[in-house]
């Protein structure tokens, strides 16, 4: 029996593990499959339009560098306009224009001079003492000389600061001069990295041989590949802006950047920005996105694991209730076979106790005969022949009472006599194999009869009359079992004065299987049946025990057919006409 | 007293069918000794038989017999002869069986093994009805 029980624990145990798996696997799955596809269109929809944003802050940021380069540009070419030659040659003429431009756009223009084509600085407006400066070979000026409008690289130069010329080319008097301007880099940095997004978006430029042309940032290294990258990605930048990604220099973190060209594609404008950052919203909402997958995960696993746990256990009660409905039918089955068995032996052994009586009598007749009325044994005989007749009738007492149980066998509701069935269950219960255990009954005349089956209502009786000499077995005790006509009901008390039953079992006795009864010796469904017969019948069942003082069931029968409602109608008539 | 009694009894025919051999035997020497006129049938169709020859005041009658259901028996004896009164005597007594014994006519129901004396009341009661 634990056994098997154990077994079916196991067997549902795994039962609700194979459903809770399958139904996780076919809600996760799709769950998955949806999440994973619209989180992933998400994100490419997020990328383009962050690409395409930064694209636009970049492009428009390229332009605005673009155009303060044009502007100086103009401003010379506004000068140089403005001014004949011999003006500009003048110091102070300069140094007013010098003064005028400063005024208008601030610290953008640091100094000018006009350089004749040999490279020789005629005249300077400015605060570093660069009178006749010889530039005839700088870099820039070579350059400058072969351009009407010249904008140099970022470099040292003979004031050791680094700055940049922007230089406008006139032909006087069938020579060259060169008007130029120095910007300040402190300027042109401040505008150039004005374009600052979160805290690692920023922007910087560098030249086509990738020296910076804006304050270098803290960690960007000429030798790094990462810088490398940029002027390969600004080489492709030829038109649109280019968009790549690399590891930092750490190796940790991903970087993304956009590359555009300016200044007639002599410089590369990069930005760039750590990829987390940039896509920070993206990463909150896949984070948000997996928090809520994983709680509605975690609730579809415990809401499964709760209903299907729920459903197994339901099952495994009406599997249980099941077997103790078979249980039941095997034992109202056992006892009618027993029924008639009894019924079969009584009728049997009747016959031929009838011939022995009869014969017996017949003997006794003879003896009246004279001949053997001096008998030496005559009155011997007489008493012999008595006893064989009055355990003749003893037999017969004891077929009947086997009869009167058989025929109780039947399971179809009738009327039950409930006295004489306790008498008769008395009568057959095995109270001769225990010494020492009395059964007395106080029946009260006046109980009607209860509706039930005979069998059934035989087999609590015989259960619990049972269980009380099973109590006693050891030590001896009475049991009395008392009828009585109480709130109409009848109530049957079987109370024996045995070890009683303790507090902690007292809960239990009534579940199937439970017993205290050794191994082989009870199947704990006794009193479990008991229990359904009487709330079958409409009835109840209350237990009251205590340790060495005993054990009390009380049974209350109703007096009415609770199965059939046509009784129930009549009982109800019945009762309002005995009201009037 | 008993010899009084018996001496009333003279002259009274009955009729014994039961399958069971030795029981009919024993009965059958018993009755005799207390003057009853008995014949013996040791099957429904004897009973039957016996009573197409002689009108009998009473019939002891088995219900369970090989050949014929002693209640079958009891229907047709009260058709052939209805002022034939019929105790019947078994060891196979029911409820039913006696609800029926009674409904179809016979006088009274007896359970093996029974008490001689009582069967003879029976009898002296059957016949002065």
């Amino acid at each position: 029996m634990a056994q098997d029980r154990e077994f079916k624990n196991r067997y549902s145990r795994k039962l609700t593990r194979n459903m809770v798996l399958i139904v996780i696997v076919v809600s996760f799955v799709p769950m998955l499959m949806v999440s994973g596809i619209v989180l992933h269109q998400f994100s490419i929809s997020y990328n383009e339009k962050l690409y395409a944003h930064l694209k636009e802050v970049v492009h428009r940021h390229a332009q605005d560098i673009d155009s303060f380069l044009n502007e100086r540009l103009n401003n010379l070419q506004f000068l140089l306009d403005s001014c004949d030659n011999e003006n500009l040659l003048d110091e102070s003429v300069l140094q007013e224009k010098l003064f005028q431009l400063q005024q208008k756009y601030g610290g953008v223009f640091e100094d000018l001079g006009v350089i004749n084509e040999a490279g020789v600085q005629e005249s300077y407006a400015g605060r570093f003492k660069l009178e006749k400066a010889e530039y005839s070979d700088a870099k820039w000026f070579k350059e400058a000389l072969g351009k009407p409008y010249y904008i140099s690289d970022v470099f040292l130069g003979l004031r050791s600061i680094p700055h940049f010329i922007v230089s406008v080319k006139r032909i006087y008097q069938g020579r060259y001069f060169l008007l130029r301007a120095t910007i300040s880099f402190e300027a042109f940095n401040s505008l150039a990295e004005n374009l600052r997004i979160g805290k690692t978006g920023f922007v910087f430029i560098l030249n086509k041989e990738g020296a910076f042309q804006t304050k270098p940032h803290y960690d960007m290294l000429p030798s790094n590949k990462s810088y490398l990258d940029f002027i390969n990605a600004g080489k492709k930048a030829t038109h649109e802006i280019y968009i790549g990604e690399l590891t930092d220099n750490a190796g940790r973190d991903r970087i993304i950047y956009l590359a555009a060209l300016l200044k007639n594609e002599d410089w590369i404008l990069v930005y760039q920005q750590e990829k987390k950052e940039a896509f920070s919203d993206l990463i909150r909402t896949q984070i948000v996105a997996a928090v809520i997958l994983f709680i509605g995960a975690l609730l579809i696993v415990i809401m499964n694991s709760i209903l299907f746990h729920k459903v197994i256990s339901h099952f495994t009660e009406v599997d249980r209730e099941n077997e103790m409905m078979n249980r039941q039918i095997i034992e109202t089955g056992k006892l009618a076979s027993v029924g008639r068995l009894a019924a079969g032996t009584a009728h049997e052994i009747n016959n031929p106790v009838a011939i022995m009586v009869q014969e017996a009598g017949w003997i006794e007749d003879l003896l009246k005969e004279e001949e053997f009325q001096k008998g030496k044994n005559l009155q011997e005989i007489e008493r012999a022949l008595k006893q064989i007749n009055s355990q003749g009738k003893r037999c017969k007492e004891i077929t009947h009472k086997l009869l009167s149980f058989a025929r109780k066998t039947d399971p179809k509701i009738q009327t039950v006599r409930i006295n004489e069935m306790i008498e008769e269950v008395v009568a057959i219960s095995d109270k001769t194999s225990y010494t020492g255990i009395s059964i007395n009954t106080y029946l009260d005349k006046t109980a009607p009869p209860i509706y039930g089956s005979q069998t059934e209502v035989q087999q609590v009786l015989l259960n619990l009359i049972n269980n009380a000499l099973y109590a006693l077995k050891k030590n001896g005790g009475k049991i009395d079992i008392t009828t009585r006509l109480k709130n109409h009901h009848v109530l049957v008390v079987v109370e024996d004065n045995g070890p009683g039953i303790p507090k902690a079992n007292l809960d239990r006795i009534f579940d199937p299987f439970f017993t205290t009864k050794p191994v082989g010796e009870g199947n704990g469904l006794g009193l479990s049946i008991c229990f359904g017969i009487i709330q079958k019948m409409g009835g109840e069942i209350d237990v009251h025990s205590t340790v060495d003082g005993g054990t009390r069931f009380d049974i209350r029968f109703p007096m009415k057919n609770p199965i059939t409602s046509k009784t129930e109608n009549l009982s109800v008539k019945t009762s309002t006409n005995s009201g009037e | 007293m008993r010899e009084n009694e018996n001496a009333n009894k003279k002259n009274i025919k009955l009729l014994l069918v039961d399958d069971e051999k030795r029981f009919v035997e024993v009965l059958f020497k018993r009755l005799n000794k207390r003057n009853i006129d008995v014949t013996t049938a040791y099957s429904g169709a004897e009973g039957i038989q016996a009573l197409r020859k002689v009108d009998f005041d009473v019939a002891i009658l088995d219900l369970k017999m090989e050949d014929m259901d002693g209640l079958e028996v009891l229907k047709i004896f009260k058709k052939m002869y209805a002022k034939m009164e019929v105790i019947i005597l078994t060891g196979h007594e029911s409820e039913q069986t006696t609800r029926e014994g009674m409904k179809y006519g016979a006088f009274a129901y007896i359970s093996k093994p029974c008490d001689f004396e009582e069967l003879i009341c029976t009898i002296s009661k059957a016949i002065s009805d």
